[in-house]
Formats: C-alpha cells, structure tokens, sequence
C-alpha cells in the first residue's frame, strides 16, 4: 500500500473520521461495520466501495488499519469527485475534496472538521449533561462557519441532528419516517456545500442516526464538543422525553413529539414513557424510575437479581427479534452471570426501549448504562465529563473507548459492580472458600475438645513429678503402674528426697501429695485431677494444687529426710493407700535410722527436727496438703521410725547423720504410720537399740515421743548422734504404744504401714551405703597397716 | 490464514471463522475430517475431556501444511481451529490460550438466556473476540 499524502485539512478529517471508525479504539483498527457505514453514507455505488477496500488493502488483511483507512478516504473522495479509482490517483490528483458521506455523523465530522478549519473556538468544554445553551453553541458555531452554506447547513444540522439518529443502513423501525423527512433536508443543503479545501463539509447528512450519534460521539469526545453538542442538541430534541425537551430548545419539538408518538406506538404501554433515550443512552430519571418499577415486578427486592429466564419472558414480551434481545443481553450483562441486576435491568430495558425506537444497538455497552457501583470515570478513558455512568455525550467519548475495551466492560463492571453485586462474587468465589475455611476452622476446634490429655509440660523436674502424678492420677489412684510411687502418695513426697531417682519419685510423691490434696477433694475424678494436674504442670499454672515446689526435694540436706513427704504421704495415704500402700516406694523415705548412731532419741530429736524443719518447710511450701495437719503425727512417729532405723543402723554415726534427713522425714512418716510400724519397729528397735547398745532404747515409747515431738521442735541438730539413738530409741519405743496415731484408725494404721515401708526401704539403702563406707573405712584401715607392717621392719632395723 | 471453528457436541457447526474468507470450503472439510480424530481421543481418555491440543501434522498434505488444534469441553462442545504452518510463531500455550479464551467467551453465551444451547452463535461480542484472536494468529 503505497503511502497517502494528506493535506493537513485532509488529515484531520481523516483522523477524526478513523476515531469515529476506531469503535474499539485499538488506534490502529476501524471497525469494519463503521467503516462500511461510512462508505455507504459516502453514497457511493456498492461496486465502487469494493473497489475501493480493495485498493486500500482491506479486504487483503481483513479490517481497516490507519493506512488502509486513510486511502479509503481518498479514494472515496477520488470517487466522489468522479474521478477513477486508481492507486495512483491517490497521490496525483491534487485538490480533492473531502470525502462526502451523507451520514449525519459524517455532517459531524464534517462540521467538526469546520470547526476546525474555522477554528477552534468551541472548546471543548463537553459537559456531561446536555448542556443548556446548545442553541448558543449552535449559534456559535454559525459563527464560527464563514459560509453560508455552513450556516446554512447547521441549521439544516440543526435540524437534521435533531431528528433522531439512526445510522443509515440500519432502518430504524417506526419513526424513522420522521427523520427520513428530514434527510431531505439536509441534502439540500449539501449541495451548497463548498467543495474546496478544509472548507467544513456539510455533507448532507440524513440525520438519522441514532446509532451514529452514539458512534459520533467517540468521536466528539476528543474534537469537537461543540459539534457533539450540536448533537446532544438535536439528539436531545429527538428522544421525546420530557428531560429532553427540557434540555433542548430546538425546533424539533415536532419532531420529539412525532418521536414520541412514534415510540409510544410502536412500544408496548411499557416502554410508553421511556421510548428514546437521550443523548446517546442516558437513562433519565423518569425512566429509570419506570424501569424500576418494572424490576419490583419481577423482583421485589432491588438487591437482588432477576433470573435469566425470567428476563427472557420479560423482553420477549417487547417483540423483538430474539437475535437481538440476545444482543442486548450480552450487553447488559455485565459480570455475565445470568442474571440482571437493578442496574443491568434498566440498562436491558433502556436498550429494548431503544431499540423498539429505532436506535442501533450499540456494539458495546454505552456507559451511561453501565451499572455504576463504581466511578466510572477512573476508567482508562479520559472521561470529559467524569461524571459516573449517566452522563450524556461526554460519556459516549468514553463508550468509544470502554466499550471498545471488551476486557474493560468486563472488568470494569467488575470493579463497578463489585460493591452492587457482592452477591454474586460471593456466590461465585467466596462461598467454596468460606466453606473450607468453615472446615479448616472446625478442625482445630475438635482437638481441643477432644484433647484433655498430652498437655505440654515444662521438664522441670517438679513437672515431670507433676505430670507423672497426674498420669497416676488419671491412671489410678493406687495402682499406676507407672512407678510404684503412685501408689503410695506418700511416696512421692520421700522420694523427693531420695536422690535423684529419689527425687524423681519424690517429686512424684510430692506431687502426688499435691495431688493427693487435690485428689482428696476430687478424688472420684480422678481425670479431673489429671486435668487439673495438667493444668497445673502445662501452665506451669501455679495455682494449681501443685505448684511443685518440690518441698522435699529443695532441701539437698534432707535429701533422705523426705519428712516431708513422709508426713505427707502418712497423711495422705490413709485416704488413698487403701490397695498398693504397703509397697513402699523404693524412694528411701527419709531413713531416719541411719542416724540411728546416736542417741536415738536425741538423734531422733534432730531427726525429728530435721524432719520438723523439713516439714515445717514443706507444709509452708506445699500449703495445700493436709498432711500438715498430721506432720505432728509424723513427727512423732517418724521419730519413732527414725529411732528404729538408727538403731539399725547404729554403726554407721556419720552416715546416720546423713540420713537422719532423711530418716527423720522417715520419722515422721513413721510417725504417722506410727500405728503400722510401731509393732514393726518396736521390736525391731528394740533388738537394734540392742544391738548398738544404746541406752536410750529403753525409754518408754510413749514419753520419749512426746518428748521427741517437742524436742523436735526444740532440738538443734547438733547432737545428731546421741538424738538419732534417742530418737531412734524414742521412735522404737513410742512405736508399740503409738497412742497418737491410733486416733486414725484404719487409715492410719495404713498410712503408717505405708510409711514404714517408705522408711524401710529407704534404711536399706541408707544400709546399703553405709555398708559401702565401711568397706571403704575397712580397705583403709588395711591399707594403712600394710604400709605400717612395711615402715616397721625399716624400724627395726 | 487461519479458521476457527465451534462445533456442538452433535457434530454439527455452532460457529465458524475464517480469516480471510478464501478457502473456507476446504476449511470446513479439514474441521470434519479432524472430528474422527476428536472423537478418537474423546473416547480413548476417559477422564481427561479437555484436549487442549490435537496436532494433525500428520494430515498435512504436500501442498497444504496446516496444523489443526482440537479442544473439547466438558459438554463435548468442540474447537476446532485451523492455523496455518507458516505460523511458526504459535506457539502451544498460545494456543491454548486461544482455546481458553474461546472457551470462556462461550460459557459467557451459554448465560445468555436468550441462547439456546445449539443454536447458531450470532453473538456480537463473541464475534469481536474472535476477530481479535485471529488477527492474531494471522
């Protein structure tokens, strides 16, 4: 395609006119029906306008590119000027008119390309709205024309484009009549037109052009406001309603009227009111109440949707062609889901009214008619007016280019209609989601209910101890096999004491007696007090009955002398010790005996005051347990016992006083079990009380314990010896009697027998070490004479 | 030089494009032709309906070289497109690319309820997509 030289007249023409064809504003593409129409107007014989796309190249490639277009033009006007249809003739003939096109947009073209030529005077001050002083614009832009027959023209225009405008080849169906008359007109006046040079061509142009004025406008937006007003003039006269005669002063009223005649003939009593719409498709409020109404019908509620099929009933009750009802619904539709809302309905309905009157149907939707739940003028396109949606002409430069757009419609309403039609969105995407999201919020709801169990527990070693009591405690109260401790509550608190395997169970015993406190108060729930254990030991929840302080425990120097615990696992057992009690935890309760060494009463003074402190400092630590409340019982009994095991254990005086820690709370769990033991004890003190020599055994129990108890509380530690044999033999003594403890009855002869076991096992090993030491003491002892045996023979000599 | 064509679930044309207009009997005689191979590959995957691509380099004759695409949805709607091998610029997603957006662009007429299903496709905006694409591919 050869290039095209343009005058500069010629390319602005050209330019607007490709704008005008450029519906899709692609800038480089006219859409092939404007173009054909825009030949067709150009009056020219078909044959001639084939001729002409093929020369052009169109046909060959299809659509008009800008080139194409342009060659096209001139061609035509070569055409319109007689002259013959070459290529070269593009460039050779000099002089040649503007092409002529006898469609009324043309005349807009053309007088837009008189404004030009003219000037530029008119500015574009497009308001949305058609703006009051059309007529003054009109006058204006007869000023502006310096021909006469421009002047001539416009009014002609004036006239013509007040006639509704229906693009030519598209026989509008009634009315159209009306403005056929006033084709006529225009021809007339086209014949006056001059044909030189930029002068503004009015070609005549039949106004009908209702589609035009929609596809004019495109163009107008960036030209010519005032030529686009001139239309929104006529336009306005034509469309019948009253807001439009308002808004127009013209001469058309006759024609307004025929119009509404025309409409209100041709359109059911529905659309009676509605008929045309005004400049290009804004929808009045007359109108638009109307089309309200008409959805309440069909809906009542306004936020809702009208189903497919019932719209379908609903338009095809206005007898057009189902082509074109299907038309108007792809238009409408906007976020294309079936349904009409408010908005999509007035715009469906607007177009049927439309297009009952006449008007083309516009390939895209208008924006006046686009449903607005958003600005539309954040569109892409450089909206004039701005204004959302119902603005007139200004919104058909943006329709030029939002619809155009077809990813903009579609987007657009999108965003547009996003606030208006959450529903649908909702309903499309957000619905699976919310369903899933629903799922994946159940599930973790589940667990926790579910979940009563594995609570996290910080490892501290009260912790573990807490969370073995509790896996007791949900276990079972006696029998957790888990560690023998469980079994006795007052394990757990001697086994704090014990080393570390000692304090583990301790611990356990210790939380054990917490628990066992907690237990007793909810001892049938047992999983309550696992749960609360659990609270206690995840949470590191003090409040818990357990706030672990391993009372026991803490206190490295009663290691052994768990009183404490013993005390509490005395106290507690009576409750609890019922099955397993007897078996004694291996923790070494506090195996008062091994101080046995000393006097065991004051032994087990100190013991006991050991155990005293200890417990004292238990009680403090562990408020909650009961086993206070017997810790005098203890004590004395765990005198008692600590009496015994020292005498057990005699020999060993200074492990004695390590155990007598331990012995003590042994002690004083013996104290409690005083009932159960003291038999044990007694006989068994009194052969070891024998068996060391003491004296102190002889005492008879029941004074000595009571002295013990309040020497335990009196007595330093300092005569560990002589008190763990006193106490020792305090504890053998008071054990037969144990007048004390028997006020416990059952449970205390249990708990006792619980704690003697404690105690017995914790004086076996306190034996065992002891034993240790001695063999330690012995190889020394060898040692050293073998080194003795060998310096003396150095002696002797 | 390309052809796009919509065929139901019958068999039968719902819509045909050409660009340009020339050839389009033989056009018409390609998409038919390639139907068996649609139908073959229908039935041979159970499961998988959507054929994104259906390459008939095998159907090329000496003088024509053209590569045929099939889609088919999940109603046995199909698509038939016809590019020309010249084209060596398509590529496969472009392609189906092209068959998403027609297939969007139809699910967007099945809405109308206006359509009914089987009826020749006369929608305007279905039209101008495809347009746009075949200008494209062209």
């Amino acid at each position: 395609m050869e290039g095209v030289t343009l005058s500069e007249a010629e390319q602005r023409y050209y330019c607007d006119l490709f704008s005008y064809c450029d519906t899709e504003s692609t800038k480089k593409v006219a859409s092939n029906g404007r173009v054909l129409e825009l030949f067709r107007a150009a009056q020219l014989p078909n044959d001639v306008v084939m001729q002409i796309m093929e020369l052009c190249g169109a046909t060959r490639l299809g659509y008009f590119g800008r080139s194409q277009f342009y060659i096209a033009l001139k061609l035509v006007a070569v055409a319109q000027s007689g002259l013959p249809l070459r290529v070269e003739s593009l460039n050779t003939v000099k002089d040649l008119p503007l092409p002529r096109f006898v469609v009324s947009k043309n005349e807009q073209e053309s007088r837009h390309t008189a404004l030009y030529s003219s000037d530029a005077e008119n500015p574009a001050s497009y308001s949305g709205v058609i703006p009051p002083p059309p007529p003054g614009r009109i006058q204006g832009k007869k000023g502006s024309v310096s021909h006469d027959a421009v002047q001539q023209r416009t009014s002609t225009d004036q006239q013509e484009s007040t006639s509704p405008i229906v693009s030519p080849q598209q026989s509008p169906p009634t009315s159209p009549h009306t403005w056929r008359k006033h084709n006529r007109h225009p021809s007339g006046g086209n014949n006056e037109r001059p044909l030189a040079g930029p002068g503004p061509f009015w070609a005549p142009f039949s106004e009908v052009q209702p589609g035009s004025s929609t596809s004019s406008d495109p163009i107008w937006s960036g030209h010519s406001p005032p030529p686009h007003q001139e239309n929104w003039v006529s336009f306005a006269d034509t469309p019948p309603t009253s807001a439009l005669l308002a808004m127009h002063p013209a001469s058309v009223q006759d024609q307004t009227t025929v119009r509404t005649v025309a409409s209100a003939t041709t359109a059911n009593e529905i659309r009676r009111q509605s008929s045309s719409y005004d400049d290009p498709w804004k929808i009045t409020d007359e109108q638009r109440q109307y089309y309200v109404n008409q959805f309440k019908t069909i809906q009542p509620d306004l936020n809702g949707f009208i189903p497919g099929s019932a719209a379908k009933e609903f338009f095809t009750k206005s007898k057009l062609p189902i082509l074109e009802l299907s038309h108007i619904w792809e238009l409408s539709d906007f976020d294309k889901d079936g349904a009409l809302t408010l908005d999509e309905f007035c715009a469906a309905f607007h177009l049927v009214v439309a297009r009952k009157n006449g008007y083309d149907l516009p390939e895209k939707l208008p924006e006046s008619l686009m449903p607005k739940l958003i600005d539309l003028e954040d569109s892409t396109v450089g909206e004039q007016t701005g204004e959302v949606g119902y603005s007139g002409s200004p919104a058909e430069a943006p329709p030029s280019k939002s619809p155009s757009m077809p990813s903009l419609n579609q987007t657009w309403p999108e965003l547009n209609q996003s606030s208006e039609q959450w529903e649908t969105f909702s309903e499309r995407s957000s619905s699976s989601q919310t369903l899933t999201q629903f799922d994946s919020n159940i599930a973790p709801a589940d667990p926790d209910t579910a979940i009563v169990h594995p609570v996290p527990i910080r490892m501290t070693p009260s912790k573990i101890h807490m969370q073995e009591m509790e896996l007791k405690r949900t276990g079972s109260d006696h029998a957790n096999p888990t560690s023998p401790l469980l079994v006795k509550p007052s394990d757990l608190p001697e086994e704090n004491k014990m080393g570390s395997s000692v304090k583990f169970t301790s611990g356990n015993t210790v939380t054990d007696g917490y628990s066992s406190s907690d237990s007793y108060t909810s001892d049938p729930e047992q999983i309550g007090n696992a749960v609360t254990r659990q609270r206690s030991h995840s949470g590191t929840s003090p409040d818990n009955t357990a706030p672990p302080p391993p009372p026991p425990r803490p206190h490295a120097s009663h290691s052994r002398s768990s009183s404490l615990d013993m005390n509490r696992s005395f106290s507690v057992t009576p409750g609890q010790q019922q099955a397993g009690v007897v078996a004694y935890p291996p923790a070494v309760p506090p195996r008062p005996q091994p101080s046995q060494g000393a006097g065991p009463h004051v032994h087990r003074s100190v013991d006991a005051d050991g155990l005293i402190a200890h417990t004292s400092t238990s009680p403090q630590q562990i408020p909650e347990q009961p086993n206070f409340a017997d810790f005098s019982q203890f004590e004395a009994f765990a005198v008692s016992g600590v009496n015994k095991e020292e005498e057990d254990e005699i020999e060993t005086h200074p492990e004695v006083l390590q155990v007598e820690k331990p012995s003590d709370s042994a002690s004083s769990l013996r104290v409690a079990k005083a009932d159960g033991r003291v038999e044990d004890k007694a006989p068994a003190n009194v052969p070891s009380s024998a068996g060391k020599g003491t004296t102190p055994l002889a005492p008879p129990p029941k004074p000595i314990r009571r002295r013990l108890k309040s020497e335990d509380e009196l007595r330093p530690e300092a005569e560990e010896h002589t008190q763990k044999t006193g106490v020792i033999a305090a504890v053998l003594a008071s054990q037969p009697s144990i007048p004390r403890s028997v006020g416990k009855d059952k449970k205390a002869i249990q708990a006792s027998i619980r704690r003697n076991k404690e105690t017995n096992t914790v004086l076996a090993r306190l034996n065992s070490e002891l034993q240790q030491q001695l063999k330690d003491v012995l190889e020394e002892r060898i040692s050293l004479e073998v080194q003795l045996e060998q310096l003396r023979p150095f002696s002797h000599l | 030089p390309s052809q796009c064509d919509l065929l139901c679930s019958q068999n039968y044309p719902l819509y045909i494009r050409s660009v340009p207009t020339e050839n389009e009997l033989k056009f018409h005689y390609t998409v038919h032709t390639s139907l068996d191979v649609v139908d073959e590959k229908i039935s041979a995957m159970g499961k998988a309906l959507v054929d994104q691509r259906e390459l008939y380099l095998g159907l090329l004759y000496p003088t024509e070289d053209y590569k045929v695409y099939g889609y088919v949805t999940n109603s046995k709607v199909k698509f038939v497109m016809v590019v020309d091998s010249s084209n060596t610029a398509l590529r496969d997603n472009e392609i189906r690319s092209m068959f998403r957006k027609l297939h969007n662009s139809y699910t967007d007429i099945m809405c109308n309820p206006f359509y009914n299903p089987g009826d020749r496709i006369h929608s305007r905006a279905f039209d101008t997509m495809v347009n746009s694409m075949m200008m494209q591919v062209c």
